[in-house]
């Protein structure tokens, strides 16, 4: 049972609202509905039901997928009402029996990337002026709770029974992991006393209570929700804003479906390939090219035209997808090679036009779309080596958008050779932020500000040793030292322990202050993953082991 | 807001030594007045200057549980009050038997403990609301005595229950016993928080159906109560079940009266039309039975229940009798279940300790197959073909494992459409209560009793059946 997931087939991340099975998608003008209504029968993996609204990465998926659609091929919507289709209960968190029964690296994987949605909502209020607001039509427990909190507004049906709760400490021994707590007392500023209670107290709370201690906005009674709902969703939508320019006209995400080799899945700007025995896999990602480019630099119209074929959103869709099938479909890969093909003079033209025409409300999303899948590679839990060689004919690209894969990566080994050449464009410095708000930039010269000074505006390319002197190189090595001495780092990172890696990487990457997400993904999601492997939640005698069971949970007692 | 201080001690007759409370009294004293607000707004209409013949427990002695006299109702002494024990209690289930019970409520079981006793609490003026407009079609004074006095009852449940809140509770207990006041039998903002709670209850026939099955899973859970490791709420509930059989009484009588008299009818009319003689067809007393009998199984929660198995493993909540059982762990032991997979209905073993609410309604079924065995005894003294039966536990279901399925009153498995068209041949429809509501106008002269139902065989209390139970010219 414990390796379950594993030998089922590979979780593909790719849907569309034709293959929904657990959410409902309505609109109405400038309003939004997003009814959950969970497939009981509709579980990723066999051996559980989905009852009461409860969810599993395949729902979560959809959600995300739901998410990302809203903002791009529904720009005209401006408020979007999260409710269930199942009466009386909102949300019932995630499956209890699909955690118990998964490996924990599933849990794991499972946490993040329900973390990531839950961060593209609040990113969508932020960005896309999509602000998300929870009508909370009955119980909304743990998960349900957290979803809730990760909408700008929360709004509770007052019948006398429905209550908002976080019940993970009291009855699973495990911690609200879906930023719960951080959102408690960072996003909603609950006194952190009352949110000590409020996480203790299994049977949550309703009504009035729940509004004194902001747990939510506001209650409603059952008969008027719906309308009072609605009203502040159309006050919300009625609001003067100064919305981006440019034809609202959505895009609509086709398939990016890739071709899917032995040990490859090859995409039309993406390669991902595997090397099972050496546990390394190689990104590729292959820069615009000159047309790709004379698209941008067309404008804003042309960029809008270009729809979802514009390189720089297929291209970051592509190695999206790419990241996730690593994370989930691939967990003995420890190391993935970074590398890049094209010319990074168009990389900078084509950054320097997007960044032009930033303000049009597709390429602000476009921005917004790439800063999040990057965001998603620092939050990766594999060693990333990006490499600065010469791919076949082509030369590596890391430039702009692409030197950012570069800056994400853990090392950066670049070829000294006078065609190998990196840049800086304006994307560098700032529009496609680390989740802490640092750009990669600031992060990696975060010891040298001088260094970091005298690169801000500095654009055009430069050679290997121009790079290296400016802190952008970990290992500049040259066409004679370049095969040796990066294959045997290759090997000797492998060996390395991928407990003390994950760990090592995620404290190495992230320099600097903390906010509410990176305490998210930090703090809380160390914790829960510390706990998710201690015998009080896990062991045979442990509460999230024994939950729905007719033994009862035994605690050791003794604090660590 | 009415405002009052009162004597509580000597209104509230008690055995929990109130008079010395003083935490308790001053809860009870600031809950008196909202429950006499909610018993004036949505306690029995119209008859509170009427007096009725109650019994009132005045104390638990086996002269004082039930003392007999003409009372207004708003004058009825709801008291509290806890079984006696002799030597030390102990925990009866789980995986604690044997050691001593608490008398505290302990912190790790609070918010278990405080679940169980909401959701049974909620039920007790549930009912009451149900009820309220009944005594304006009572088929006669007995009936309507019998109406009030369980109504009573069910107000002194929820007393029972709210001593348990106020006292072993604290602040939260005390909320909570408020809330129980705020809710409101199919109301749509406040609903009560059991579905069959919610359901309309506006003729007799319903009345003595409710009683009959509805309160039968009230006895089940007070008696599954009643072996408690929390010892206040298992002597408060041993107490309760006393009162609650004179529920089950009204219930199984009343429907063994109507089913009497509707075979005189069936006679007494040529063609055998009990419609037409003014009576009850046998049909929709079936449907009436299969409506009720499954709301009613709803209530004992799901067929596979984590809740279920942790009430039984921390010793919160037994069997029936669990005192009849050798062992009291039941770890181990597996209990076989109908389920429906791949749209077939199969079997399938569930840890016995997850399938405690399905052991307890074993108990129930067996318990209404033997009235219905005893209706089916009245129907064939009376020299009627006709046979009543319980439907398939599976029928009509909007709780667990069956609930998204559609059976027949046999229980086979049935496509949706099959069912939605022969739905209106197995439950109560609009039209059958319509018919309901025609037939059954008020009988307010002693010993006088509506056409479509029989007499008792004897009055309360050694009273004839023509006792002026509630006097209604006074």
């Amino acid at each position: 049972m414990d390796s379950a997931p594993q030998q089922q087939p590979p979780v593909e991340f790719e849907t569309d609202p034709s293959r929904y099975r657990h959410w409902q998608v309505s609109f109405d003008g400038p309003i939004a509905r997003l009814k959950m209504a969970v497939d009981p029968a509709g579980g990723l993996r066999p051996g559980y039901e989905l009852k009461l609204n409860s969810y599993d990465l395949g729902v979560d998926i959809e959600l995300a997928d739901v998410v990302r659609r809203l903002r791009f091929e529904h720009p005209e919507v401006r408020v979007v009402v999260l409710s269930s289709g199942t009466d009386n209960v909102f949300c019932a968190g995630a499956n209890i029996h699909m955690l118990g029964m998964s490996t924990h690296a599933w849990k794991v994987n499972f946490c993040k990337f329900t973390n990531e949605t839950r961060c593209e909502m609040e990113d969508a209020t932020a960005f896309s002026d999509q602000i998300y607001i929870a009508a909370a039509n009955g119980t909304c427990a743990g998960g349900g709770y957290e979803l809730a909190l990760a909408c700008k507004e929360i709004y509770l049906q007052d019948d006398g029974n429905s209550a908002v709760s976080l019940p993970e400490v009291p009855l699973l021994g495990v911690l609200p992991g879906t930023g719960g707590l951080t959102r408690l007392v960072d996003k909603r500023k609950v006194r952190r006393d009352r949110a000590d209670v409020f996480s203790t107290t299994a049977e949550g709370m309703r009504g009035k209570r729940a509004k004194d201690w902001n747990l939510v906005d506001g209650v409603f009674a059952r008969s008027k929700f719906e309308q009072e709902v609605m009203k502040r969703a159309q006050a919300i939508a009625a609001a003067p804003i100064k919305l981006l320019p440019g034809e609202r006209r959505g895009v609509t995400l086709g398939p990016i479906t890739p071709e899917l080799a032995a040990h490859a899945r090859l995409y039309r700007h993406v390669e991902l390939s595997w090397d099972r025995e050496a546990r390394t896999a190689q990104i590729l990602v292959r820069g615009p090219s000159a047309a790709d480019v004379a698209v941008v630099t067309a404008g804003d119209e042309a960029i809008h035209a270009a729809g979802d074929q514009l390189w720089a959103l297929r291209a970051f869709r592509e190695l999206d997808d790419a990241l996730l099938q690593l994370r989930t479909n691939h967990l003995d890969i420890g190391l993935v090679l970074l590398r890049t093909e094209g010319d990074p003079a168009q990389v900078l033209a084509h950054d320097a036009a997007l960044a032009a025409s930033r303000e049009h409300w597709f390429v602000n999303e476009v921005l917004r779309h790439m800063a999040r899948v990057l965001r998603r590679l620092d939050l990766t839990s594999r060693s990333f080596f990006a490499l600065g060689d010469v791919v076949g004919n082509g030369m590596p690209a890391f430039a702009g958008c692409l030197l950012e894969l570069a800056l994400a990566a853990d090392r950066f080994y670049l070829l000294d050779e006078p065609a190998v050449q990196v840049g800086l464009s304006a994307l560098n410095e700032g529009a496609l932020p680390m989740s802490h708000g640092l750009s990669r930039l600031a992060a990696r010269l975060y010891g040298e500000p001088d260094k970091f000074e005298a690169l801000v505006g500095q654009r055009g390319l430069m050679d290997a040793e121009a790079a290296d002197d400016a802190g952008l190189v970990t290992v500049r090595l040259d066409g004679i030292d370049w095969a040796d001495d990066t294959r045997m780092a290759i090997e000797e990172r492998s060996s390395l322990s991928p407990d003390a890696l994950t760990g090592m990487e995620a404290n190495l990457r992230f320099v600097g202050h903390e906010n509410e997400t990176s305490k998210i993904f930090a703090r809380l999601t160390a914790w829960q993953n510390w706990i998710f492997i201690r015998p009080n939640a896990t062991g045979p005698e442990g509460a999230l082991s024994l939950y729905g069971k007719p033994q009862r949970p035994h605690f050791d007692w003794n604090r660590v | 807001m009415v405002s009052t201080t009162v004597d509580l001690n000597s209104k509230i007759p008690n055995n929990v030594g109130l008079s010395d409370d003083v935490k308790l009294k001053r809860a009870l004293e600031s809950w008196l007045p909202s429950y006499l607000e909610w018993w004036n707004d949505m306690g029995p209409s119209d008859f509170a200057d009427k007096p009725v013949f109650l019994r009132t427990a005045v104390s638990v002695d086996s002269d004082g549980w039930a003392h007999y006299e003409h009372v207004k109702m708003p004058d009825y002494r709801w008291g509290i009050f806890l079984n006696p024990r002799e030597g030390e209690s102990t925990i009866r289930c789980g995986d604690e038997v044997g050691k001593p019970a608490w008398h505290e409520v302990p912190g790790e079981h609070r918010n278990a403990l405080r679940r169980i006793i909401v959701t049974q609490a909620d039920t007790e003026p549930a009912s009451v609301e149900q009820q309220r407009l009944l005594g304006h079609t009572a088929p006669s004074l007995y009936d309507m005595r019998n109406l009030f006095q369980v109504n009573v009852e069910e107000g002194r449940h929820l007393w029972a229950m709210v001593y348990l809140l106020h006292k072993y509770f604290g602040r939260d207990g005390r909320d909570e016993a408020e809330e129980l006041l705020q809710r409101r039998s199919g109301d749509p903002d406040k609903p009560r928080i059991l579905g069959a709670f919610n359901q309309p209850c506006d003729h007799w026939l319903s009345f003595f159906a409710f009683t009959m099955f509805t309160d039968r899973d009230g006895k089940y859970q007070l008696a599954a109560l009643s072996h408690s490791g929390f010892d206040p709420l298992s002597r408060t509930t041993e107490f309760m079940l006393t009162e609650e059989a004179h529920h089950l009484f009204v219930g199984e009588t009343g429907m063994d009266r109507i089913i009497k008299r509707s075979a005189e009818l069936e006679k007494l009319d040529p063609d055998g039309d009990i419609r037409r003689a003014g009576g009850i067809d046998f049909d929709l007393i079936q449907r009436t039975i299969n409506y009720w009998f499954t709301y009613s199984l709803d209530l004992f929660g799901g067929e596979i229940s984590s809740n279920a198995a942790d009430f039984f493993a921390t010793g919160l909540k037994g069997r029936y009798r669990e005192d009849r059982y050798e062992e009291h762990k039941a770890m181990g032991a597996t209990y076989r279940l109908p389920v429906v997979e791949n749209g077939h209905l199969g079997e399938r073993d569930v840890p016995l300790r997850n399938a405690m609410n399905e052991v307890l309604r074993d108990s129930y079924v067996t318990d209404c197959e033997r009235a219905l065995r005893k209706w089916n005894r009245t129907l064939e003294e009376s020299g009627s073909p006709t046979r009543l039966t319980l439907p398939s536990r599976r029928f009509h279901r909007h709780q667990g494992i069956y609930a998204d399925h559609c059976f027949d009153p046999q229980g086979n498995l049935l496509d949706r459409s099959r069912f939605e068209a022969n739905q209106r041949n197995w439950l109560l429809t609009p039209a059958d209560n319509e018919y309901l509501l025609s037939i059954m106008k008020p009988v307010y002269e002693p010993g006088k009793f509506a056409n479509w139902i029989a007499p008792p065989n004897k009055g309360i209390e050694g009273r004839p059946v023509e006792f002026e139970y509630v006097r209604l010219n006074d």
